[in-house]
C-alpha cells in the first residue's frame, strides 16, 4: 500500500534540485505531480484541493535549509501536513465506562465490518484482557449471523446468538441484557452494510445506534474505495456521529488515498488498519508512521512494536540470560528466532514495515525469505541431535550429508544455515543484554538477521 | 437474457432504473454540465470543470486525459457551440471506450456443464452475485449447479447455501477448509452426472496482491480443466463499483494470473458512478458481462454501452 504513491512523490521531489528558495514557479510542476500522485491513490477531489493549497501556501517563500535539498525541503512540508491531517499521534479506543462498553461497526456493503469485529475482539481479548461479546445485527444478508457466531468460537469472544427474524435493536436490548449478566467488559455490534443514501437503512442504523449508546462508533472502510468514499463518510458521520475509523484490506497495493479523505471529512482519527488474512491481523494505526510511509521512509517503530507482542517475552529473556552467562548462540535458539519470525505472520508483513530503498523490489526481497526458505531451514535444524545443535562445530562432513538427507535438503542448504548462524552468533556476542528490542535496534536496516537480506 | 430475445419492457424498467439510481445522491453530468456552462458558451474553464468531475466519478487520471484531450480537440475545431454539442461530444468519447467491451455472456453447452468460476477481491460481491445470476439462469431455463469453493471465510457456504434455497438449486459443498479446488471439481463431476446446464463455482476473496492465494486460483481453473479442456468457459471478475484507482489494478492482476473473460460491476446503486469501468475498458479488452444495481435479482442484467452512458448522462427524472 502506498508505494506508488511514495515513488511519485520522490519523483517529483527530484526534479527540484539546486534551488535555493521554494517559489510559485518552481514548486508548480511538483505540486501538479503531487495533485495527481493523490488523485491516482483515490484522495477525494476537494481534499486534494485544500491539501495543495495548504503546501502551496507554507512552501512559498520557504527558505531551503543548507542541509536539505529543495526537493526534500518540500517533501519535508508534505510530510508535516499529512501528519496534520491524519493527526499526530494514534489514538486508542476509549473503554474507560460503566461495562459492558459498547462499540458499534457500521459501513457499506462488503468494508469487512463482521472480519473486523472480530479482530477487534481478538484484539480486546489478547492485549487488553477484555470480556468481549459479540452481537449481530445484521438479519439482511444471508448467513452474516453465523458468520459473527463462527468467527466468536474462534476467537474466544461470547457471541450473543441473534435471529434473522428479529427487530435489530431488539437484538440489541436482548445484547446489552446478556452482555450484563455474563459480566462482559466490552459489547461490539455488528451491523449490516448499507448504502449511505439508502433512508430506510441508515435510519435503522441510527435506531440501533440510539438503542446501543455505544461509546466508540466506528466507520469501517475498505482501503480501496474511491472517491465516493467521502460521500459514505459525511453521510454515516452526519447520522452516527461516529468516534473512529477502521481501514480494512490495507495489506493490499491499493494506495489508500480514503484514508486521507475520511479523517478530513469526519475529523476523526483512524484507530486501526486491518492487513491480512489472519485473524489476529488487525494493527494500531499510527498516523505519524503511516505519513512516513506514504512518504518511503518505512515503518521500522511499527515493527518493533509487533515484535515485542509477538516475541514470546518468556523465551527473550532465556535467552539474553544465557547470552550474558557468556555461553553461545546455538542452532535450538536460531531455531526459536525462525519460529518467532513466522509467527508474525510471515516476513512478507515485515518487509511491508521495513523502509525499502526505491531500486529494491520488495517482492522478489519476499521471495528470497519467504515462510517456505524458513520453514525449510527449521526442518535441517530439526533433523540435528540435540548435541550437534548446542555445538555446531562438531557437524563434519558425514553428519551433514546425514542432516541434508534428514531434512530433504541439499548439503549446500545445510551449509549456508551454518554459515548463517555463524554470523548471527557472531552479533549476538556484540549484544551485551537486553532482549529481542535491542537487538532488532542494531541491526542495520532495522533488523533482518544476516542472511535474510 | 443470454442471448436469447428479452422482454422489452422488461428491459426498458431496468434502463429507468439505472437511470434513476445512478444519479441518486447527488445528480451528475447533466444537471453539472448545464451549470458548468451558465452562459451557454464552452471554453478551456468548462473543460477543465468537467475533468475534474470525471476524476471525482472514479474514472482516473489516464483516462479522463483522454477524453477531455478529445473533447479539447472538438472544441479548438468550434464543434462544441453549446451544452448539447459538449454532451453528445461527451457521449461519443464515453461510448468509443466502452462500446468495444459490451459483449454479453452466451452459455453453449459443449458437451459438459458449462463453468462459470467467480473471481475477485474480499467483500466484492462474488456470492450475491451468484445468488442473482442463478435466479436469471433458471429463469431462462436452464438448469443450474452452485459450488461452495469459499472455503475460507467463516459461514460463506451457508451463505451460499441459502442462496441456493432461495432458488431452488442444489448446492455442493464440503466442511470448511477444505481444498477448492477439490470442492470444485466434485461439484463439476456432479454437474455432468446429473447433466447441469451451468455451474456457478464460487471462491474466496483474495486480494490480487497475495501471490499463494493467486495460485490457488490458478490451481483451481488447471484442475477444472482436468476433465474438460475449455472449462472454466467464463473466469469472470466481480467488481465493486464503489472502488477506486485500485480496481484496475485488480483487473490487470486477475487477468494476468487467470485471464478474464468477463467483468461484472456490482453496487452501481451507491452515489458511485462506477467511472472505474471507463478506465478499465481503457486500458483492457476485457468484456463486462453484467451491472448489478440493486439488492434484488433483477436488478442485475447485461451491461449495455449505451445504456449506461445515457444513464449518466440523463438525470433520474428526464427522459432521454
Amino acid at each position: 500500500m502506498f508505494d506508488n504513491l511514495s515513488g511519485r512523490l520522490s519523483d517529483a521531489a527530484r526534479q527540484l534540485t539546486g534551488k535555493g528558495r521554494l517559489t510559485e514557479s518552481n514548486i508548480k510542476d511538483t505540486l501538479r505531480q503531487v495533485r495527481l500522485a493523490l488523485l491516482e491513490a483515490d484522495v477525494a477531489l476537494p481534499v486534494v484541493k485544500t491539501f495543495i493549497e495548504r503546501i502551496r501556501v507554507r512552501a512559498l517563500g520557504e527558505e531551503v535549509g543548507k542541509s536539505l535539498t529543495p526537493g526534500q525541503a518540500l517533501v519535508r512540508i508534505i510530510h508535516d501536513e499529512l501528519v496534520q491531517i491524519l493527526g499526530s499521534e494514534s489514538a486508542p479506543l476509549d473503554l474507560r465506562a460503566q461495562p459492558p462498553v459498547v462499540i458499534l461497526l457500521a459501513g457499506l456493503q462488503g468494508a469487512g465490518k463482521t472480519t473486523t469485529a472480530a479482530k477487534l475482539a481478538k484484539r480486546l481479548i489478547d492485549r487488553e484482557k477484555k470480556k468481549v461479546m459479540l452481537v449481530s445485527v445484521d438479519v439482511h444478508r444471508p448467513a452474516a449471523i453465523l458468520q459473527l457466531q463462527t468467527l466468536a468460537g474462534e476467537v474466544g469472544a461470547l457471541h450473543c446468538a441473534s435471529d434473522a427474524g428479529e427487530k435489530p435493536t431488539r437484538i440489541v436490548d436482548r445484547a446489552l441484557d446478556e452482555a450484563r449478566r455474563s459480566h462482559a467488559d466490552v459489547l461490539i455490534v455488528d451491523t449490516a452494510g448499507r448504502l449511505h443514501i439508502d433512508s430506510g437503512m441508515m435510519q435503522e442504523v441510527v435506531e440501533v445506534h440510539e438503542a446501543a449508546q455505544p461509546l466508540e462508533t466506528l466507520f469501517v472502510v475498505d482501503s480501496m474505495a474511491g472517491q465516493d468514499a467521502v460521500n459514505a463518510a459525511t453521510a454515516f458521520n452526519e447520522s452516527l456521529s461516529l468516534t473512529g475509523t477502521v481501514l480494512t484490506k490495507a495489506d493490499g497495493d491499493a494506495k489508500g488515498g480514503v484514508a486521507l479523505s475520511v479523517v478530513e471529512v469526519t475529523g476523526k482519527p483512524i484507530r486501526f488498519m486491518g492487513i491480512g488474512e489472519k485473524i489476529d491481523a488487525l494493527e494500531a494505526f499510527h498516523p505519524d508512521r503511516m505519513a512516513s510511509r506514504i512518504l518511503g521512509m518505512g515503518d521500522v517503530l511499527s515493527l518493533v512494536e509487533e515484535i515485542e507482542h509477538t516475541v514470546s517475552k518468556e523465551k527473550t529473556e532465556k535467552l539474553a540470560k544465557k547470552l550474558k552467562k557468556g555461553r553461545g548462540f546455538d542452532l535450538s535458539d536460531l531455531r526459536d528466532q525462525l519460529e518467532q519470525m513466522m509467527n508474525m505472520g510471515g516476513l512478507a508483513t515485515m518487509l511491508d514495515k521495513l523502509p525499502m530503498p526505491g531500486n529494491v523490489n520488495p517482492a522478489a526481497l519476499a521471495d528470497s525469505a519467504n515462510e517456505q526458505k524458513i520453514r525449510r531451514q527449521i526442518a535441517i535444524i530439526n533433523s540435528m541431535t540435540p548435541s550437534e545443535r548446542r555445538f555446531p562445530k562438531t557437524i563434519n562432513g558425514s553428519r551433514k550429508k546425514r542432516i541434508a538427507n534428514g531434512s530433504g535438503q541439499q548439503i549446500q542448504d545445510v551449509n549456508r544455515l551454518l554459515k548463517q548462524h555463524l554470523q548471527m552468533e557472531r552479533m549476538m556476542k556484540k549484544v551485551s543484554r537486553g532482549g529481542m528490542k535491542k537487538f532488532m535496534r542494531g541491526m542495520p536496516g532495522g533488523g533482518m538477521p544476516p542472511g535474510f537480506r | 437474457m443470454f442471448g436469447k430475445k428479452e422482454k422489452p419492457e422488461k428491459r426498458d424498467g431496468f434502463i429507468k432504473r439505472l437511470r434513476a439510481r445512478i444519479n441518486r445522491g447527488d445528480s451528475w453530468l447533466t444537471y453539472d454540465l448545464a451549470n458548468l456552462a451558465p452562459g451557454g458558451t464552452i471554453d478551456e474553464d468548462v473543460l477543465d470543470e468537467l475533468e475534474a468531475l470525471l476524476v471525482m466519478a472514479d474514472v482516473g487520471v489516464e483516462t479522463t486525459e483522454r477524453i477531455i484531450s478529445d473533447l479539447q480537440k472538438s472544441l479548438a475545431r468550434k464543434e462544441l457551440k453549446d451544452v448539447a454539442a459538449l454532451r453528445n461530444g461527451l457521449r461519443a468519447s464515453l461510448c468509443g471506450i466502452l462500446a468495444p467491451v459490451e459483449k454479453p455472456l452466451s452459455i453453449e453447452k459443449p458437451g459438459g456443464p458449462f463453468v462459470i468460476l467467480m473471481v475477485g477481491v474480499n467483500g466484492a460481491g462474488k456470492t450475491t452475485t451468484i445468488g442473482k445470476l442463478a435466479r436469471h439462469l433458471k429463469d431462462d431455463g436452464y438448469s443450474v449447479m452452485l459450488a461452495a469453493g469459499d472455503t475460507f471465510r467463516a459461514a460463506a457456504v451457508e451463505q451460499l447455501q441459502a442462496w441456493g434455497e432461495r432458488n431452488d438449486v442444489a448446492v455442493i459443498a464440503q466442511q470448511a477448509g477444505a481444498d477448492p479446488a477439490a470442492v470444485i471439481f466434485d461439484a463439476w463431476e456432479a454437474a455432468r452426472a446429473r447433466n447441469i446446464d451451468v455451474l456457478l463455482a464460487d471462491t474466496a476473496g483474495r486480494l490480487q496482491s497475495q501471490t499463494g492465494l493467486m495460485d490457488e486460483l490458478a490451481k483451481v481453473k488447471r484442475v477444472v480443466a482436468r476433465r474438460d479442456e475449455s472449462a472454466p468457459h467464463e473466469i469472470m471478475l466481480v467488481l465493486d463499483a464503489s472502488q477506486g484507482q485500485n480496481a484496475l489494478v485488480q483487473a490487470e492482476k486477475f487477468h494476468e494470473a487467470l485471464g478474464l473473460t468477463g467483468i461484472t460491476v456490482t453496487k452501481l446503486d451507491g452515489s458511485a458512478k462506477g467511472g472505474i469501468l471507463l478506465a478499465i475498458a481503457n486500458r483492457l479488452n476485457v468484456p463486462v458481462r453484467f451491472i448489478g444495481i440493486g439488492e434484488a435479482a433483477e436488478d442485475m442484467q447485461p451491461f449495455a454501452a449505451d445504456d449506461f452512458v445515457d444513464a449518466l448522462l440523463t438525470s433520474g427524472g428526464q427522459g432521454k
